[in-house]
């Protein structure tokens, strides 16, 4: 005999992929908060206009649009990189756990130790892999060998590159591969233990193997840090972030769950700009 | 509907899309031949044309495949997204239906070559006949609603698919008493009844259609769920 199935007409199927996947931004825990943020290059140009969202934590959040668009600026804000440059004057306010860390009494380099970050083109220090990795705990003052050891092994281990080098911790960095070398230095940024990785079109150099491996730590690094990527290749927002933001003009036009984005988006714009249209 | 393969940015990828397009629109006029051949088969008792739809459903399998094959292509190349997904994902599960639809046109022309019919009179025959031309419109509209991607056409005959349960319905019930009747028009009552069944079928199968309609342009998944849902889902 089979049993009675209850008649589905009273489920309202359309909302159980969303509820499935769980994501649903006004139940996350937030991260960085960006409030009414403003931001220009010299008196010219208004490269960030009026950007409000909330980067939830432990989840990886992309951004996506085309060039100039202002998601690496937005990016270099979360840990205040955009002071670097001359002439930026930024309005408004990002908040890192309710605080916002453009108040006169943030540190900087506390604040740099909180969000760390990882750039298009891989950059290890002419050392060895070992003093890569270590760099950062120095400079904290750590220097007992086996406290470094061990933190060096950990960090490895969470950037997928142990088993490749621990045989070799000390030669020098830059006889790595591409693939290598940017974990490597994803090795040295989460050996400070930061709450949130920044990471800017981390794979945009990298061949297509190595950047699949790139990808895997995403997943598995989301586990244990906020995520905040920047991309130029859509599948690749599609395939390892949960929520995804696109930008245009300065203007954060979307954001919602990945999936939602990808499949249906609200905005004609971001529709134009994922299938490939005339914008 | 022109638009929506005319504006990529790659002229190869509205090609393909459009390549797309017009096979499900070829295999649609194909199946609206088969059933329309079919219908006429079996009200005009014409066997030798019944014998050519059946025979020429292998053409409707052909494109099926040939459908499927070009959509794997482009899913496997240009990683469609949104609209674009969702528009392949709409071909994919249509050209299955619209196979169906073929099926059932197929064995409505079985029916028809059926030795039973010959000397059935017309009083048996009308029984079917309003259903006939109901289900041929229906599978007309459904396949320029898909052409059009209209989606007010595509509600209307979500909408009116319970006529067509309605009419089944009162067929059958009219054939039972047929039946019981005179025992000896069992054979011909079954081959139209079966033949109402299969109409009511291909109902069914165009609604369908209509669904990945409303998928295509709303991107809302209506499937299995209430007609209110679906009005408030779909209504503009």
């Amino acid at each position: 005999m089979t049993q009675e199935t209850p008649p589905l007409t009273h489920i309202n199927m359309s909302s159980l992929g969303r509820e499935e996947n769980g994501l649903n931004l006004d139940k996350e825990d937030i991260c960085l908060e960006v409030k009414n943020l403003d931001l220009y290059y010299g008196n010219a140009k208004h490269a960030l206009q009026k950007i409000n969202m909330r980067i939830p934590r432990k989840r990886v959040t992309a951004y996506i649009g085309p060039s100039g668009c202002g998601k690496s600026t937005l990016l270099r804000c979360f840990n205040r990189m955009n002071e670097l440059v001359d002439g930026v004057r930024i309005e408004g306010e990002i908040l890192l756990d309710g605080n916002n860390i453009y108040h006169p009494s943030v540190n900087v380099a506390d604040l740099r130790q909180r969000v760390g970050m990882v750039f298009q083109k891989p950059n290890p220090f002419p050392k060895s892999i070992y003093e890569n990795v270590a760099y950062g705990l120095r400079l904290q003052g750590i220097n007992n060998r086996r406290v470094l050891d061990e933190i060096v092994e950990k960090s490895l281990r969470g950037a997928a590159l142990w088993e490749e080098v621990n045989d070799r911790l000390h030669d020098n960095a830059l006889g790595l591969s591409g693939g290598q070398q940017q974990r490597l230095v994803i090795a040295r940024a989460i050996a400070i233990e930061p709450e949130v990785l920044l990471l800017d079109e981390p794979a945009s150099a990298l061949d297509p193997i190595s950047t699949l491996k790139i990808e895997e730590l995403i997943t598995q690094l989301k586990n244990d840090y906020t995520i905040v990527i920047v991309t130029h290749n859509m599948q690749q927002a599609a395939r390892v972030s949960d929520y995804t933001a696109f930008m245009y003009l300065g203007e954060l036009i979307e954001f919602d769950d990945t999936s939602t984005i990808f499949t249906n988006p609200v905005k004609k714009q971001t529709e134009d700009y994922i299938t490939g249209r005339y914008g | 509907m022109e638009e929506f393969t005319q504006q990529h940015i790659s002229q190869q990828f509205n090609a393909e899309l459009n390549e797309l397009r017009n096979q499900v629109l070829t295999m649609g006029g194909l199946v609206e031949e088969q059933l329309e051949g079919a219908l006429q088969s079996m009200a005009n008792r014409d066997r030798a044309l019944a014998e050519k739809i059946y025979a020429n459903d292998y053409r409707i399998n052909t494109l099926e495949v040939s459908i499927d094959d070009t959509a794997v292509r482009i899913l496997a190349r240009r990683q469609p997204a949104a609209s674009d997904l969702r528009f392949v994902m709409a071909v994919i599960k249509t050209i299955t239906d619209l196979e169906r639809i073929a099926d059932q046109s197929k064995r409505i022309a079985r029916m028809a070559m059926h030795k039973s019919l010959e000397d059935a009179n017309l009083k048996h025959h009308s029984t079917i006949a309003h259903l006939s031309a109901h289900v041929q419109t229906i599978v007309h509209q459904t396949l320029d609603a898909f052409a059009r991607m209209d989606i007010k056409v595509a509600l209307e005959i979500i909408h009116g698919d319970s006529k067509v349960d309605n009419e089944y319905e009162n067929i059958s019930r009219q054939l039972i008493t047929y039946m019981m009747e005179d025992p000896r028009v069992i054979p011909i009552a079954l081959s139209l009844l079966w033949s109402a069944r299969s109409l009511e079928r291909i109902a069914d199968h165009s609604r369908n259609v209509c669904e990945y309609v409303i998928y295509f342009v709303k991107g809302k998944d209506i499937r299995h769920t209430s007609l209110e849902h679906i009005d408030k889902e779909a209504g503009e």
